[in-house]
């Protein structure tokens, strides 16, 4: 294949990671910025989106792209609300203690990902697209469906920006980020804002995990590479910056479309681990992280 | 009135009977407490579930006719099934499991090569017979040990052999390889690159894809343009992703010919959405999913103990696609050990190395209900057994069985004599 339509194709599958990896890591940003919790069990709540989509578009009869659109809806608030849940559970409990959350959540992980198994199975379902469209370039064919799921995180990342600075719930939730105490003075019910950010944070997730099951398939297992990628997203954009985070996905999904084409998949993982090594030296609050 | 210590004449003649008819009664009707014991190391979880949940049926199935037929020897079996989660080092835990904590007299079933891998030298060392079910070339390599057998299922570099002269003959000579990246893939790869250039034919391209990964369309573009032939062999659970990115990304535009092994497709149904793709392209199987016009007499009887129908479904649910190529070597790999065991009169763990060397000495295995792949002959010296292939054409959505091999296409030299090696 000519070098042109090789990086183009290159562009696209990276533009398709950096779509997803934008909405999960978004949303551990969010939990990470908000509430100082590490949450360990994003990857899980990314796992339930898509194996919740499954259960709802089997249980749902009609065309596809029905059934899609109800699991689109369906799936990421039951994650949030399982979220919110284990939030007023178990988080709270902790005080939020930094140390405590992170065992926690190692727990959660555990909890969920062998809950998922046991009732799901350990089977990868497939879950039919939306809609079949195809584009046939002169030199290759792409999925459509891979161009939808770009688009949709762009619109629901839009979204995400809006509420966070034009809504009073966005002004509440930046106002605990900057200072808990003093926001619990003013009358915010932080025990809320951190239930409702933690819900958030799981529903992005989810909403990402529904979004790439029709081009990959459910499995218990698959929130590992998420939660691995959405790590290395944040710690370079910084921990609670959305921006940096944004920014962060975009190079990692890029770099890795582009490098592992050209290349390996594995090249692709070593060079974005070693740039989180060198942030981690250079830069240790992050790109656009504040400095703590 | 009587009593123990002065029975009537009628009491005494009543209980020498009940002593003459007890003495009559066959032995093993005694042994029935004692059933011999097969510890099965199942991929139930991990990235071999679909290939553990049709062995274990399977499986289940042959323990079900071997029992009704009387059993081993006249004594009863029973499967012990344990989850490795296709996981070489819980591997060697579950051997050990199975054979120290479970007391079982054998163990069997593992598929997945980097399982064998990596609980094999256990098995040698707990000195339990191993038999796997996995296709690698693992075994007749001489990599294993005397404790590890392969009596069920033919291996890759005997399935490669038989299949390379085809696809050169019919299909192309410059072939591009994707393959997965270990030990069962690099089989793939040194084989078939060998197998066709013997057809004077080339590999073109090999493309490596780790065995996680569940994103493909990135590899595509290191297929060479000049291929005529597209060789695929992938497993796991991102099987459906590979050949829906495949189609995606050839498209309506020109494609080379493809050949897959249909463990790209197995558990998969051929007529899913977005594998039309497929129609007209070649498949290796070692047992024709759908079931073909001149099967054997034992077909019928084996689908039907399976659960399995005409398509290569289960029988309960038409989507739950069978992973038709590979699960027949539990069934056999259970007759082959009822053999070796009556054999050598097998009465307990003692007599593992003797059952080790009774299945070493057996050698034609013909066609029946054990075997229903086909006849098979065993290696005992490469503790490997070769059976026949088939390729099969995807027509209308199906897979339509076009071409079969004998066993003798699939020999080759022996690399090892494991009945030189000590126990």
């Amino acid at each position: 294949m000519a070098f042109g339509p090789f990086l183009l194709l290159a562009l696209m599958e990276g533009l398709v990671t950096a779509a997803i990896l934008a909405l999960a890591a978004s949303g551990l940003s969010l939990v990470f910025g908000v509430m100082r919790v590490v949450n360990v069990a994003h990857g899980e709540f990314y796992m339930l989106g898509a194996v919740l989509a499954w259960a709802v578009t089997t249980m749902i009869p009609g065309p596809p792209a029905m059934a899609f659109l109800a699991a689109v809806l369906i799936a990421p608030l039951l994650v949030a609300a399982l979220a919110a849940a284990a939030d007023g559970l178990i988080l709270k409990r902790l005080n939020y203690d930094p140390e405590a959350t992170i065992v926690a959540t190692i727990g959660l992980l555990y909890i969920l990902q062998q809950a998922a198994l046991s009732l799901y199975g350990p089977n990868a379902n497939p879950v039919a697209a939306p809609f079949t469209w195809r584009i046939q370039l002169p030199w290759f064919g792409y999925s459509g469906y891979k161009l939808f799921v770009v688009l949709a995180a762009i619109l629901v990342l839009l979204a995400l920006w809006a509420f966070m600075t034009r809504t009073r719930a966005g002004l509440v939730m930046r106002a605990t980020q900057v200072d808990r105490t003093t926001a619990q003075a003013f009358g915010i019910n932080v025990d809320r804002v951190y239930m409702g950010t933690f819900a958030l944070g799981a529903g992005l997730a989810a909403l990402a995990g529904v979004l790439i099951v029709p081009v990959q398939q459910a499995q218990y297992l698959m929130g590992h590479d998420p939660l691995l990628l959405s790590f290395i997203v944040v710690i370079i954009g910084g921990l609670g910056s959305l921006r940096g985070t944004l920014i962060a996905a975009l190079v990692i999904g890029l770099s890795d479309g582009v490098i592992s084409m050209f290349f390996t998949p594995t090249l692709a993982k070593i060079l974005a681990t070693l740039l989180v090594a060198m942030v981690l030296v250079f830069r240790p609050q992050g790109l656009f992280g504040a400095k703590a | 009135m009587t009593s123990f210590i002065h029975p009537t004449r009628r009491g005494l003649l009543m209980a020498g009977g009940a002593g003459l008819l007890a003495a009559a009664l066959p032995g093993h009707v005694g042994a029935q407490a004692a059933p011999i014991r097969i510890g099965f190391q199942l991929h139930r979880t991990g990235i071999g579930a679909a290939y553990g949940r049709w062995y274990e049926r399977t499986a289940q199935a042959a323990l079900t006719a071997i029992n009704e037929a009387g059993g081993i020897g006249g004594r009863p079996v029973e499967l012990l099934f344990e989850d490795d989660a296709t996981d070489p080092k819980r591997g060697s835990e579950v051997v050990d499991k199975l054979t120290q904590q479970a007391g079982c007299d054998l163990v069997m079933g593992t598929l997945f090569s980097h399982v064998v891998m990596g609980s094999a030298p256990r098995a040698a060392e707990l000195k339990v017979p191993y038999l796997v079910c996995s296709e690698g070339y693992h075994v007749a390599s001489g990599a294993l040990n005397r404790w590890t057998l392969q009596p069920g299922i033919t291996d890759v570099r005997a399935q490669i052999s038989t299949m390379a002269p085809w696809v050169a003959a019919n299909l192309g000579k410059k072939v591009t390889m994707v393959f997965p990246d270990y030990a069962f893939g690099h089989d793939h790869r040194d084989f078939f690159t060998a197998a066709i250039q013997a057809q004077g034919g080339e590999v073109v391209a090999q493309i490596a894809v780790p065995p996680t990964e569940t994103s493909f369309t990135r590899y595509f573009p290191q297929i060479p343009a000049e291929t005529a032939v597209l060789y695929h062999v992938m497993v796991g659970p991102a099987v459906l992703t590979f050949v829906k990115e495949l189609g995606e990304f050839y498209g309506t535009g020109a494609k080379p010919a493809l050949f897959g092994f249909v463990d790209s497709l197995e558990a998969v149904d051929t007529a899913t959405p977005g594998l039309e793709f497929l129609e007209g392209s070649h498949f290796w199987e070692a047992h024709p999913r759908v079931k073909a016009a001149d099967a054997g007499e034992h077909e019928d009887h084996y689908r039907a103990a399976v659960g399995v129908d005409d398509n290569g479904a289960s029988v309960s649910d038409a989507k739950d696609v069978s992973t038709y190529s590979h699960m027949f070597s539990t069934w056999e790999t259970l007759y082959f050990i009822k053999q070796a065991m009556e054999a050598v009169d097998y009465a307990g763990p003692a007599d593992r190395q003797k059952l080790v060397e009774a299945m070493e000495a057996i050698t034609d295995l013909p066609y029946g209900i054990e075997r229903p792949q086909g006849a098979k002959r065993f290696n005992g010296k490469t503790h490997q057994v070769f059976g026949s292939q088939h390729i099969s054409q995807v027509q209308g959505g199906k897979l339509v069985k076009v071409h079969a091999t004998t066993i003798d296409e699939g020999l080759y030299e022996d690399a090892v004599d494991y009945t030189s090696m000590s126990f």
